[in-house]
C-alpha cells in the first residue's frame, strides 16, 4: 500500500508524516512535489503535511493552493480518494475550496503549541472509525492561524452532515464551535489543525493519534 | 500601464483581532476616542495593458489570491500611468 | 553615502566614527605602505571589530579546554562537532543578538536565530533543535513587557517556520538588563560525519558562488555596531537592523544540505555570511586555505541600486551563504539551487596569490593581502581591578515567619514562575523527536534510528557572577552540567556567549577574565571542551554594564533512551532524597532579591570537586535504573525545588527537614532532589551512601507539605499552589 505526501516549500512536517507511516506502520510513503501533475497511480491516500507553505506569506494555505499539484489532489478527492490536510495541510484545503470555511489568526494572537484534548465527534469516518463516540483524545497543536470560521449558513451544513470530526474541549484559538477538524461532505477529505502524527509514539508523549492512521490503512486494506 | 492600489480587509462580520489589539493600546495610550480599528493588507502593482478590461482582471486577481472571500473583503483603485 | 578619499579619511579621522583606533588605523597603513581607501578602511574596521576578531578576549578564551577524545572540530569553524559514535555527531553553536534585539526587538531575534541555524548547516548538519538563553529587566517596566513580547515572537516565528523546534531556553528577570537585554540563540545540528563541511575556498580557479537572498543596505556595520557602546542616537541604530526571512532561509537550508550531502564532490567550502556579511565570509574562507580571492561586485545580487563597495561587503542582509565550488560545477550548483527557487550566482575565483581584490565597474576598488584582514588584528589585554562591591560583607538571612507565605511569595517571582506561556509560542515538537520539552531541567532529543538521545541546556546566573565573576563562571558551567546530568545525559561539550560591559573598564575585564577562567576549570572538570561560541562586550547603557552573562550552552549524550529522567515526581509513595550538603547560601539568591530588593555579599561557598563527586553519583544511581525523577536546584533552592517536582503530575509530598524555614530557600549549589521506588531504597542509598538524605515521600494526597528542625509548617494544596506558579508570570508581563 502506498501513500503520497505532497511537500511544498515551506512544509515542515512531511518527514514527521514519512518516519512514523514507515517505521511504526510499515507504510511506503513517498514524497510528490508540488511541482508534479500527476500522483502516483497507486497511491492509496494522499497527506498534506504541516508547515509554512510559502511562508505563510499573503495568507496561510494562499500560494500553495496554485501549485500544480493541486489539481490532481482535487480530481483524486472527487474520486473518492482519501486526503488528510494536518495544520498548514487544512489551511491548504479550505483555501483549495476543497473543504467550507477558512483558518484566521489565533484570538491571542500568538502562535500556541501544547497538547490539546478534542472530543472525537464523529467516529463514522475513514478517519476515526477506530475511534469510540465521544471519545477524548490528546493531539499537539502547534500554530498561529487556526482560528477556524464559517458563515452560519455553512456552520448549519456541517453540523447536519455530521462533517464536524474534532472540536476542542477548551477552545485555544477561538474557533467557532470548538471546531479542531472537519470533513467535506463525501467524508473522504479531513482536514484538521491539531497534529496526529505528533501523539503517534509513547516517547513522544501520547498514541491517541496512531488510530487515525491505522483507520487510513485499514480502509484501504478492505477495498484491495 | 495601470498603477493599481489594493486594499483588503477582513469582512465587517468577522473578529478581527489584530485590530482588536491596537485598538486596546490606543485605549491604554488613552486615545480613548478610537472607536473602531481595522488591520487590512495593502499592495500595490503596476500592470500592463493586454487588452483584457483591467477592472475584471484586478477584480479576479483578489478574489483568487489576494483575498479569501470567506473572511476578506477587498476594494481597489486604478490609476493610468503616463508612459515616459 | 559619499566614498571620501584616502586623505580625507585620513585628514578626518573617518576610521574612528567606524570603530578603528589611531593605532589600529598606522598599522593598516603599515601593512599596506599606503593609505588604505574608503572600501579598504571599512573592510578593516568590520574585520576588525570584537566580533569578527575576538582582539580583548583572544588570551581568555585561550583558557579554555577545546581538545577530547569526541571533539572533530573545536572553534574557528560556523560551529564545532563532536562525535556521538555510528558515523553520527552533533554540531552546536550559540550566538548573542543583544543590541538588535534591544533595538528592534522582534526582527532582532529573529534573525539571532536565523544566524546560528546557518551557522549549523553551513557545517553540513541538519538543525534538530533551537535553544535560547534571554536576560530581561523587571517586568513591571513598560518597555520590558514590550521587548520581551516581541523578542518571543520573533524567535517563534523564526525557528517555527523552520520546522526547527525551540526546545528550551532560560528566561530571568532583572534591572541590570532593562535597557541592553541579552539574548543569546543556540542551535543544535545532527551531522552524518562524512558529510561534514568547512568554510575554506581553496584550489586557484575554483569559483566564488553567493547563494540566497539579495543584498540591500540593512544591517551595514552591524559587527561594528555590536562592538560599540550603546548611544541615545536612536536612528543611526536603527539602520543597523536586519529584516528575517525564515520561509527563504528554509529553502536555502534544503538547497545547501542537499548540496553537501548529494554533490560534495563539487563543494570546496561553505560559509555562512554573518557578521560583516561578504567581506567576513569570502576573507575567511580565503585566508583559512592559503589563497587569494578576486569578487566582481557588480555581480552580487542587489536588492538596491547605486550600493557603493563599501555597503555591498558590509551588508548584513540575512539568508545568504557564500560558497567555493570546484571549476567546471557552477552550472550545477546554479541548477540545483533553482529547484529550491532560491539563487545561485558566480561573483568571483580563488586565485594562487593571496591577495584580496574587490572590483566594481572594472576598476580595483580594494586590494590587500588576505591574512591582514583575517589574523593580523591586534589583541588586547586590559587593566584588571577587582570590583569594590566584592568586598562588601552582607550575612543576610531570610526571614521566615510564615513557610506557607514565602513559599507563595517565591513562586511569584518572576525568575521562578512558569514560562509556559512563553515556552507555548514556540513549536517545541516539530521534527517529532522531542522527548522532553521545555520546562524540565534539560530538553531531550531522541537521535531517530538509535537507542540515543541528547540532552541539552542553557545556563548562566549573572547575579552569582555579579557577586563572584570566578566562581560564578565555575557554577554557569557546573549548572548546565547538573542539569544534563539530572536528564540522564552524559555532558560531552559546550558552546558560550561571553555577554559582558566594555573590556577596557577595568571592573569589567576582570569580571570577564575571572569569569572564563572560572569556566575554563570547571569545563576541564567535567569533560567538556569548549567547541564554539562568541564574545559580546559593550553590553552596558548609561554607564552602567550589565551583570556578567557568561551563558553556557552545554549538549550531553544518552546512550539508552531508558535512562532519559525528568524532574517530576511520578508515583505515590517514592521516597525523596536531598543529595548534597545545604549552607547558609543566600548571598545572590532569589530569596534575597525578594526580601531585599536587591542582592549583595560576597559569595564563596563552592567547591567543583563536591560538584563533580554529586553529579557522578546521579549518573550512577540513574545508569543504574533506580531513580525515577531527578531535579537539580537552583534559583529558589530546596523549597521551590520540591514544589516544582510535583506541578506536572499533581502529586503531593509530605517532607520533614534538618533545616531551618529559611535554609530551604538557600541556593547552595551541587544539590539534587531525587525520587526513588520504595522497593529500591536499599540499592539507591548503596551508591549514594551518607551524601544523600531521606526528607520524605512523594503522597496521592495533594497536599505539599513540609517541617522543618525550627518547628515550622508548610501545608498548601498543589492545585492552588500551581495556579499561583502558572499565571504569575503572564500576569506580570500583561
Amino acid at each position: 500500500m502506498k501513500f503520497a505526501i505532497i511537500s511544498f516549500p515551506g512544509s515542515n512536517c512531511e518527514y514527521d508524516l514519512f518516519y512514523l507511516l514507515r517505521d511504526e506502520f510499515q507504510i511506503e510513503t513517498v514524497f510528490v512535489d508540488y511541482r508534479e501533475t500527476s500522483l502516483p497511480a497507486d497511491a492509496k491516500a494522499v497527506l498534506i503535511p504541516g508547515g509554512f507553505s510559502y511562508g505563510d506569506y499573503l495568507r496561510s494555505g494562499a500560494i500553495a493552493r496554485f501549485s500544480p499539484i493541486m489539481e490532481a489532489v482535487k480530481e483524486f478527492a472527487n474520486n473518492g480518494g482519501l486526503v488528510i490536510g494536518i495544520c498548514n495541510g487544512f489551511q491548504i484545503l479550505t483555501e483549495a475550496g476543497l473543504l467550507p470555511g477558512a483558518l484566521r489568526h489565533n484570538e491571542s494572537l500568538n502562535f500556541i503549541c501544547k497538547p490539546e484534548p478534542l472530543a472525537v465527534k464523529n467516529n463514522q469516518t475513514s478517519f476515526t472509525n477506530l475511534y469510540d463516540d465521544s471519545e477524548t483524545v490528546v493531539f499537539p497543536i502547534a500554530h498561529g492561524e487556526g482560528n477556524y470560521y464559517c458563515d452560519e449558513e455553512t456552520l448549519a451544513k456541517l453540523k447536519q452532515n455530521n462533517q464536524i470530526v474534532f472540536t476542542y474541549q477548551d477552545n485555544p484559538n477561538g474557533s467557532v464551535e470548538d471546531i479542531a477538524g472537519i470533513v467535506n461532505e463525501a467524508g473522504n477529505v479531513l482536514g484538521m489543525m491539531p497534529h496526529p502524527e505528533r501523539a503517534s509514539e509513547a516517547i513522544l508523549g501520547g498514541i491517541d493519534g496512531a488510530r487515525l492512521f491505522q483507520a487510513m490503512i485499514d480502509s484501504q486494506a478492505v477495498k484491495n | 500601464m495601470f498603477n493599481v492600489k489594493i486594499f483588503v480587509t477582513y469582512k465587517e462580520s468577522i473578529l478581527d483581532p489584530q485590530g482588536e489589539a491596537i485598538k486596546t493600546a490606543l485605549h491604554r495610550m488613552d486615545y480613548t476616542n478610537v472607536n473602531q480599528v481595522v488591520q487590512g493588507k495593502y499592495f500595490e502593482m503596476q500592470i500592463k495593458h493586454n487588452g483584457q478590461d483591467i477592472n475584471e482582471e484586478v477584480d479576479q486577481i483578489c478574489d483568487q489570491l489576494l483575498a479569501n472571500v470567506n473572511t476578506e473583503s477587498y476594494r481597489f483603485e486604478i490609476s493610468e500611468l503616463v508612459e515616459g | 553615502m559619499k566614498e571620501l578619499s584616502p586623505t580625507e579619511i585620513k585628514d578626518e579621522k573617518l576610521y574612528l566614527d567606524w570603530g578603528l583606533s589611531e593605532q589600529e588605523y598606522e598599522s593598516v597603513q603599515r601593512m599596506l605602505g599606503r593609505l588604505p581607501n574608503f572600501t579598504e578602511t571599512g573592510l578593516f574596521a568590520a574585520m576588525w571589530s570584537e566580533h569578527c576578531s575576538y582582539k580583548s578576549s583572544k588570551p581568555l578564551l585561550k583558557q579554555f579546554p577545546s581538545k577530547g577524545k569526541r571533539i572533530l572540530q573545536g572553534p574557528g569553524e560556523g560551529a564545532g562537532i563532536i562525535d556521538i559514535g555510528d558515523g553520527q555527531a552533533v554540531v552546536f553553536k550559540a550566538e548573542s543578538h543583544n543590541h538588535p534585539t534591544a533595538v528592534e526587538p522582534y526582527q532582532g531575534a529573529a534573525t539571532g536565530v536565523g544566524g546560528i541555524v546557518r551557522d549549523i548547516f553551513s557545517m553540513g548538519a541538519r538543525p534538530i533543535a533551537s535553544l535560547n538563553s534571554l536576560h530581561f529587566g523587571e517586568p513591571t517596566d513598560p518597555r520590558t513587557k514590550f521587548l520581551v513580547d516581541q523578542t518571543v515572537a520573533g524567535i517563534g516565528d523564526y525557528g517555527n517556520c523552520m520546522g526547527i523546534p525551540t526546545v528550551g531556553g532560560e528566561l530571568t528577570f532583572d534591572d541590570a538588563f532593562k535597557q541592553n537585554p541579552v539574548m543569546n540563540a543556540m542551535c543544535v545540528g545532527l551531522l552524518d560525519v562524512e558529510n561534514s563541511q568547512i568554510g575554506a575556498a581553496a584550489g586557484a580557479g575554483n569559483l566564488i558562488y553567493y547563494v540566497g537572498a539579495k543584498t540591500g543596505r540593512d544591517g551595514i556595520q552591524g559587527a561594528i555596531f555590536a562592538s560599540a557602546e550603546f548611544s541615545d542616537e536612536k536612528e543611526t541604530q536603527r539602520s543597523a537592523v536586519q529584516v528575517g526571512d525564515p520561509f527563504a532561509e528554509k529553502q536555502l537550508m534544503e538547497a545547501c544540505l542537499d548540496l553537501i550531502q548529494n554533490h560534495a564532490d563539487i563543494l570546496v567550502g561553505i560559509q555562512d555570511m554573518g557578521a560583516a556579511g561578504l567581506v567576513s565570509s569570502s576573507a575567511e574562507m580565503g585566508a583559512k586555505a592559503g589563497y587569494g580571492m578576486e569578487l566582481n561586485l557588480d555581480l552580487v545580487p542587489q536588492r538596491e541600486a547605486g550600493m557603493i563597495p563599501y555597503e555591498l561587503m558590509l551588508s548584513e542582509s540575512q539568508e545568504r551563504m557564500l560558497l567555493c565550488v570546484k571549476k567546471g560545477y557552477g552550472k550545477q550548483v546554479e541548477e540545483l539551487f533553482d529547484r529550491y527557487e532560491s539563487e545561485a550566482v558566480q561573483i568571483g575565483v580563488v586565485t594562487e596569490d593571496t591577495s584580496y581584490k574587490l572590483y566594481q565597474h572594472g576598476k580595483l576598488v580594494a586590494d590587500v593581502p588576505v591574512h591582514t584582514l583575517v589574523d593580523e588584528a591586534p589583541v588586547y589585554t586590559y587593566e584588571s581591578k577587582m570590583p569594590e562591591r566584592m568586598n562588601e560583607v552582607n550575612n543576610f538571612v531570610p526571614e521566615v515567619t510564615n513557610l506557607n507565605e514565602t513559599m507563595e511569595a517565591m513562586l511569584k517571582q518572576p525568575t521562578i514562575a512558569s514560562k509556559h506561556e512563553i515556552f507555548e509560542r514556540y513549536d517545541s515538537m516539530v521534527q517529532t523527536n522531542t522527548i522532553v520539552a521545555p520546562g524540565s531541567d534539560a530538553a531531550v532529543i531522541r537521535v531517530r534510528g538509535t537507542n540515543k538521545a541528547l540532552a541539552m541546556t542553557t545556563d548562566a546566573n549573572p547575579r552569582y557572577l555579579y557577586l563572584n565573576p570566578y566562581l560564578g563562571g565555575q557554577i554557569a558551567v557546573s549548572e548546565a552540567a547538573r542539569n544534563i546530568v539530572a536528564s540522564g545525559g552524559v555532558p560531552i561539550g559546550i558552546t558560550d556567549c561571553l555577554n559582558f560591559g566594555k573590556p577596557n573598564d577595568p571592573e569589567v575585564y576582570y569580571e570577564l577574565s575571572q569569569a572564563t577562567k572560572g569556566m575554563a576549570e570547571a569545563c576541564t572538570i567535567f569533560d567538556t571542551p569548549v567547541i564554539s561560541g562568541n564574545v559580546s562586550l559593550y553590553n552596558e547603557s548609561n554607564k552602567k554594564a550589565i551583570y556578567p552573562t557568561p551563558m553556557v550552552g552545554m549538549v550531553g549524550l544518552i546512550e539508552k533512551q531508558s535512562d532519559i529522567t525528568t524532574i517530576d515526581f511520578k508515583n505515590a509513595d517514592d521516597l525523596i532524597y536531598l543529595l548534597g550538603t545545604t549552607g547558609n547560601d543566600y548571598n545572590g539568591s532569589e530569596i534575597q532579591k525578594m526580601q531585599e530588593g536587591t542582592i549583595s555579599g560576597q559569595f564563596e561557598n563552592f567547591d567543583l570537586a563536591t560538584e563533580k563527586a554529586n553529579q557522578d553519583l546521579v549518573t550512577k544511581a540513574i545508569q543504574a535504573g533506580l531513580v525515577v525523577s531527578a531535579h537539580d536546584l537552583a534559583e529558589g533552592g530546596l523549597a521551590v525545588g520540591l514544589v516544582e517536582s510535583v506541578f506536572k503530575h499533581e502529586l503531593g509530598f509530605a517532607v520533614a527537614v534538618d533545616l531551618t524555614a529559611a535554609e530551604l530557600f538557600s541556593e547552595t549549589q551541587s544539590r539534587f532532589i531525587l525520587s526513588v521506588k520504595p522497593a529500591n531504597k536499599a540499592a539507591f542509598e548503596e551508591i549514594v551512601k551518607e551524601n544523600a538524605q531521606l526528607i520524605g515521600q512523594v503522597t496521592a494526597e495533594q497536599d505539599l507539605k513540609i517541617s522543618t528542625k525550627d518547628h515550622q509548617e508548610m501545608n498548601l494544596n498543589v492545585g492552588a499552589t500551581k495556579t499561583i506558579w502558572k499565571e504569575s508570570l503572564a500576569w506580570q508581563l500583561k
